[in-house]
């Protein structure tokens, strides 16, 4: 470099600098997606939590089963007739009775028995609050108390859900429990983990 | 740096951060000289931080087990997003890190830059490559392949060879009477932790001696001999930032261009950065037909190859592999030459580090392939008849590889070196 060229343009270095960082800057962020990504689940994870498939014949009227979807419980619960009946009379002690938190069930689901077929509640067994899982006390009164109407009940906090799986006001849970995605694929047969896409 | 500037002034009076940046990058001063050799230290060192980064995720999916380590590779290959990318950039970044420490040591070796007031930078940098070599080959057992196994194996062994300790030696390392889930458990701890921890202290001394004596150049003229009278900066020294920091970024550019080649469209380079054998679960009870550690290993392979048993003991074989890399720390006082660079050294030592470097060069070849790859030499040649080609020429280049640092002495004293400049020399 000769002598003479000294003075320099400050514009044009502001410029090339600014370009040069920028173009690094995207580099770098575009070698960190693979990183980030990789904590992702696996597709051995994804394979793991397709969905499952539940035969409802198998469940008497009034009777709960517990399967698996994800690693977590989903309750199945076949309600009779007096069940469903009791459910509208106690929207004035819950949170939440008329689901405005449309995140806690798909859309299908957003009606009085938050189901698709009246008498079938799909729920996932995981409290609202910190992920315990509620104890199913679906018989009425019992040790829930005289007006216990039969739902479910938090043993890490105390938060009580009914049978459609609303959350009782003064609960430390703050929403209903969750509803997952879920079809029937036969007249008795649930699928969880998917939608029907006629259905959304 | 800005003056006056709040936030700053208020760490600096609790850190001496913009003091560490002026001593270490904007008043650090290093030649106007150099050329494209010195990117490799910092690609070295930037390497080192990819490795380490690639590692961390890597753990978080293998699983150190004998029943479950070649499977888990398998599932990061196949099933953890973007895992193959992550696996091949660990293992090009291996073998690339070799390409570059070569590059870095023969740099060293040409322009005199162990030579004093350096010795104790070239000291850590040889420790440097030692822990390094140990570090690939306590991974290369990990992906419990058959070459890890086998590889393994056979280093182990060496071991094994030393006098009257050898074999509990051996068994000691181990942790089992044969390579096995213990051998990987504790090569995992080696590889994941202790290793990298030592190569990060070994890195900081490394730099802080560095710091300390300043860069050597191509010319081998001490910069600092040369102060501006007023300022006391030296005339051919340049701040290292931003001058070096920018013209390291484009070596680093063209570098990303060939590791991403490697990593996107050939990650095994034909076997030679992951080796084929390797893609079939280890097995203790069958050895594959060829086994051969990987490339950056094959000259000192070589080179245990090359020496026959003596006294019925493998020992002297091991004992001359260990010594291929220790005598690099005597380097600085074998080396009696007036001048440090090669530029100002006569024909003499030209014709010995060509002779060096084409020794390393085909004794790396030859540890690729098996010993009989040239055929057997006629019975007719008395007391060599019926040896194998390559296992002689084998034995000429180990002890031209020898020569070059067991002669340096003389040959460096004899040699007629040139007048070096008062000031480098600078296009």
């Amino acid at each position: 470099m000769s002598k003479k060229d000294k003075g320099f343009d400050k514009d044009r270095r502001k410029f090339l600098l600014t370009a040069t960082a920028l173009t690094g800057g995207l580099g770098v962020a575009a070698a960190g997606i693979p990183f980030v990504s990789s904590m992702t689940p696996s597709e051995k994870a994804k394979a793991a939590g397709a969905s499952v498939e539940v035969d409802t014949s198998k469940i008497k009227k009034g009777e709960l089963i517990t399967t698996e979807w994800r690693g977590q419980p989903v309750w199945v619960l076949n309600r009779t007739d007096e069940m469903i009946k009791s459910l509208p009379k106690l929207d004035k002690n819950l949170a939440d009775p008329d689901l405005k938190v449309t995140s806690q069930q798909p859309k299908y689901c957003q009606n009085a028995t938050r189901s698709i077929k009246s008498d079938m509640l799909v729920v996932v067994g995981i409290c609202t609050h910190l992920g315990c899982s509620p104890s199913a006390k679906i018989d009425p009164k019992g040790d829930m108390g005289d007006d216990w109407t039969g739902g479910f009940f938090c043993p890490c906090h105390g938060s009580k859900f009914d049978l459609a799986g609303r959350v009782y006001k003064g609960s430390p849970a703050p929403t209903n429990l969750v509803v997952p995605p879920h079809k029937y694929i036969g007249e008795n047969t649930i699928l969880i983990g998917e939608d029907s896409k006629d259905e959304t | 740096m800005k003056k006056n500037n709040g936030f700053m002034s208020w760490v600096d009076q609790r850190l001496p951060v913009s003091s560490f940046i002026k001593n270490h990058l904007t008043q650090y001063y290093a030649p106007k000289n150099f050329n494209f050799l010195y990117f490799f230290g910092a690609l070295a060192i930037i390497l080192f931080v990819v490795q380490i980064l690639t590692g961390i995720f890597l753990t978080m999916h293998y699983k150190p087990d004998a029943l479950h380590a070649f499977a888990s590779v398998e599932y990061i290959m196949r099933d953890v997003s973007f895992g193959w990318v992550i696996r091949y950039m660990h293992s090009t970044g291996a073998s690339l890190f070799f390409v570059v420490i070569y590059m870095h040591m023969f740099r060293a070796l040409i322009y005199g830059s162990y030579k004093q007031p350096r010795e104790l930078l070239w000291i850590f940098g040889v420790l440097i490559f030692l822990l390094l070599m140990a570090e690939a080959f306590f991974g290369y057992l990990l992906p419990w392949g058959q070459m890890s196994y086998w590889g393994a194996q056979v280093i182990v062994n060496l071991f094994a060879t030393v006098p009257f300790i050898g074999p509990d030696l051996a068994e000691w390392v181990r942790g089992d009477y044969l390579v096995s889930d213990a051998t990987l458990n504790r090569f995992f701890a080696f590889h994941v932790i202790a290793l990298p921890l030592a190569l990060a202290g070994l890195i900081f001394l490394h730099l802080a001696a560095l710091h300390s004596v300043g860069s050597n150049n191509p010319d081998g003229i001490e910069i600092k001999e040369n102060r501006d009278k007023k300022t006391g900066i030296p005339l051919d020294g340049i701040p290292f930032h931003p001058y070096y920091t920018v013209k390291d970024l484009i070596g680093l550019t063209v570098f990303l261009i060939v590791f991403a080649s490697i990593i996107f469209f050939m990650p095994e380079v034909g076997g030679y950065f992951l080796e084929h054998n390797n893609f079939v679960p280890a097995d203790p009870l069958v050895t594959p037909a060829h086994i051969a550690p990987v490339w950056y290993f094959t000259p000192f392979y070589s080179i245990l190859r090359a020496v026959p048993p003596i006294l019925n003991s493998q020992f002297p074989g091991v004992a001359a592999m260990g010594a291929a890399v220790l005598i690099l720390f005597l380097v600085p006082w074998l080396d009696k030459s007036k001048v440090k660079s090669i530029r100002y050294k006569g024909s003499l030592y030209k014709k010995w580090i060509i002779a060096f470097v084409t020794s390393f060069l085909v004794l790396g070849y030859l540890g690729t392939v098996p010993s009989n790859v040239w055929g057997q030499m006629p019975n007719f040649i008395p007391l060599l008849g019926g040896l194998d080609w390559a296992t002689f020429v084998a034995r000429i280049f180990t002890v031209i590889y020898f020569a070059f640092f067991v002669l340096m002495p003389w040959y460096s004293k004899k040699d007629k070196t040139k007048q070096v400049p008062k000031r480098v020399t600078y296009k």
